[in-house]
């Protein structure tokens, strides 16, 4: 497209689009999100980005007690990605509802609560502490959790655990918050464990969680990671991610799915909305760029303007519809 | 976030590259930091690097200048900078170096391009009074970093390499002593490797000497979203916690920080996995620490010990 087409298309769609994203039945004014354990608890990004103008921001998982993570190293440059095995450092589900989610709120904020546990009763107390506080906008299932009960294999691997899981959650969490199950793509097919899911009650899907990797020190002839395998992040997975959605959204059209793995631009965004995802999560960028969720969500807009979208719905899942491509 | 490369020179073994940002020189205390994107728009390479602040200027509005060793794949990209390239560029980050009230003196201990960011706390220092003592370190004679510029303006200069090609053959440390004795240094400023910072504790505690310590620790975002810079630190109500090091430090008191225990999770630190939430007290959140339970006083955690560090409790989170 050339400058002058841009331009007369800009100048007609003078109206802005409309972004809002509906997260279950809760509406956001975007579709822009900030991944778990990308962001924080918001704190550390305010500086960098108004914290309220992305569509929500997804807290790093909760758990139940405070946890202190791996040992260092626990991070390591790949190409196009990050290998991190931090292991879920994180101040507990206190600490969370006394500091930092009463901040999430006074700065308009809405919050997507990730939470993580080693056996189903963790994650359906969580559920119900998280329902008794005021202000939690969605509750994010983090399942790539090692299970306590099953010789420490995620949850997320195996759709009847994950399944389990997402009913506790569902049957400890107040009705009108929505629950989300976010998927590990390390697994044969993915579609199986959504449809666990989705049966056990799910309002919509994050897609998807970190890859499992390695790397190897040549000199140190040793892993570089003290936790041996790390979770690959950033544009190295876009491409698994992009086909992940796909794969769901070809199975669940009607439901909500939060598209996250490798969006480092508005247009990365916008391939994750034309295969299906209703909402896009943007994690590794934020390493990168602190002020990444406003820049991709500008881009974003940008984007729809140009091609003469009025709204960001109308475009979720457009690239299924091989015949009927926009422009 | 953007600036504008001014200068990329070699000093000795190290680059020095000073870029225009007049929002982060404004702002800058010694002892900060700031995080550069290295590869241009379309890098693979997507941790940013840390480096801690050397100089500021006034020219140009504001100019801020940082020293590096060109041994990896972003900071060889980083010295190919030529003036006029744009830099993606966020700071001041962390905590800066706090300053004694009172005229004391200081001693300033720095090994390799470690010693870059006292020169701007000397500075300081010298505009409130204190008299500066340098202690410089390094591999070689061309590792150590401004060594002329200390000689300049620091009261006293000890320099030490590892190779004896410069000054005293052997470690920082090995002089340390006799340094502290000759000037009666009342406060220490160090940045410098983990185990050498851990001797300068060592000995600082001896003779009752505050020390704070810059940490030199890989980092991939500088904001303290990423959680790859952890150390264990046991704060004043003497609970151990993994704190990040970019928003916690990258300045700490030297004898809070568990220098043996750096690249390990200690069995007694907050949450642990020896940590057993059923016989402990619940922790109150950070801002109560009163009400925290005493790091040693709980048997079930001390009984931990032994406990490795089971894959089961490792998540690719």
């Amino acid at each position: 497209m050339d400058v002058t087409t841009t331009g007369f298309l800009l100048r007609r769609h003078r109206v802005p689009v409309d972004m809002r994203a509906r997260l279950g039945h809760v509406e956001l004014p975007n579709p822009i999100v900030a991944a778990a354990g990308c962001a924080g608890a918001g704190r550390e990004i305010a500086q960098f980005m108004d914290v309220a103008r992305i569509g929500a921001i997804t807290t790093k998982s909760i758990m139940a007690e405070p946890f202190t993570g791996n040992p260092a190293p626990r991070l390591a440059e790949t190409p196009s990605g990050l290998l991190n095995s931090i292991g879920l450092q994180g101040p507990g589900i206190d600490a969370f509802l006394q500091r930092d989610l009463p901040w999430l709120l006074s700065r308009g904020t809405r919050v997507l609560v990730s939470i993580a546990g080693h056996n189903v009763r963790e994650y359906a107390e969580l559920a119900t502490r998280l329902s008794d506080a005021a202000g939690v906008t969605a509750i994010e299932v983090n399942l790539s959790c090692p299970n306590a009960e099953d010789a420490g294999h995620l949850f997320a691997l195996d759709a009847a655990a994950a399944g389990r899981v997402i009913a506790a959650v569902r049957g400890s969490a107040r009705y009108d918050i929505p629950v989300f199950a976010k998927l590990s793509a390390d697994v044969t097919d993915i579609v199986p464990v959504a449809s666990a899911c989705v049966s056990a009650g799910a309002d919509g899907l994050s897609l998807i969680n970190t890859l499992m990797g390695m790397i190897i020190d040549p000199v140190r002839m040793r892993p570089v990671l003290a936790g041996m395998y790390g979770g690959l992040s950033g544009p190295a997975i876009r491409p698994v991610a992009i086909r992940c959605v796909w794969q769901v959204h070809e199975a669940f059209p009607e439901l909500p799915v939060i598209g996250v793995g490798g969006v480092s631009s508005g247009h990365d965004a916008l391939e994750f909305l034309l295969a299906g995802a209703s909402m896009v999560g943007i994690g590794t960028e934020i390493v990168h760029d602190p002020s990444a969720c406003a820049r991709v969500l500008r881009e974003l807009e940008e984007e729809l303007a140009a091609m003469g979208v009025d709204r960001v719905a109308d475009i979720v899942g457009q690239a299924h519809a091989s015949r009927r491509i926009p422009r | 976030m953007r600036g504008t490369v001014l200068t990329v020179r070699r000093v000795d073994a190290y680059h020095a590259l000073t870029f225009v940002a007049p929002a982060i020189a404004t702002r800058f205390r010694p002892g900060q930091f700031v995080t550069v994107a290295v590869g241009g728009q379309t890098s693979s390479m997507l941790g940013r690097r840390a480096f801690a602040v050397h100089d500021v200027r006034p020219d140009h509005g504001g100019t801020v200048e940082f020293v590096f060793e060109a041994s990896g794949a972003g900071t060889k990209w980083l010295s190919s900078l030529r003036a006029r390239d744009v830099l993606d560029a966020v700071g001041p980050l962390g905590r800066p170096f706090p300053v004694p009230r009172d005229p004391s003196s200081c001693l300033l201990i720095g090994v390799g391009y470690g010693s870059a960011p006292l020169f701007a706390l000397a500075a300081r220092l010298r505009e409130r009074g204190c008299t500066v003592d340098f202690l410089l370190g390094g591999a070689t004679a061309d590792r150590v970093f401004g060594a002329l510029t200390a000689r300049r303006t620091g009261r006293s200069l000890t320099v030490l390499t590892t190779d004896g090609s410069l000054g005293t053959r052997g470690p920082v440390t090995l002089l340390l002593e006799q340094v502290i004795r000759e000037v009666r240094t009342e406060v220490i400023y160090a940045c410098a490797p983990v185990p050498v910072l851990r001797d300068v504790s060592m000995i600082a505690g001896r003779y009752e000497i505050p020390v704070q310590a810059a940490v030199d620790v890989p980092m991939a975002c500088g904001t303290g979203v990423c959680m790859g810079c952890v150390l264990p630190v046991t704060g004043t109500d003497g609970i151990t916690r993994i704190v990040r090091s970019c928003v916690d430090g990258p300045v700490f008191r030297g004898d809070l920080v568990r220098w043996d225990d750096v690249g390990t999770i200690p069995f007694d630190a907050l949450g642990a996995p020896g940590w057993n939430p059923s016989r402990a007290p619940r922790p109150e959140a950070q801002a109560n620490p009163a009400q925290r339970p005493q790091a040693q006083a709980n048997p079930a955690r001390s009984r931990a010990v032994s406990t490795p560090l089971g894959s089961e409790t490792r998540h690719a989170g």
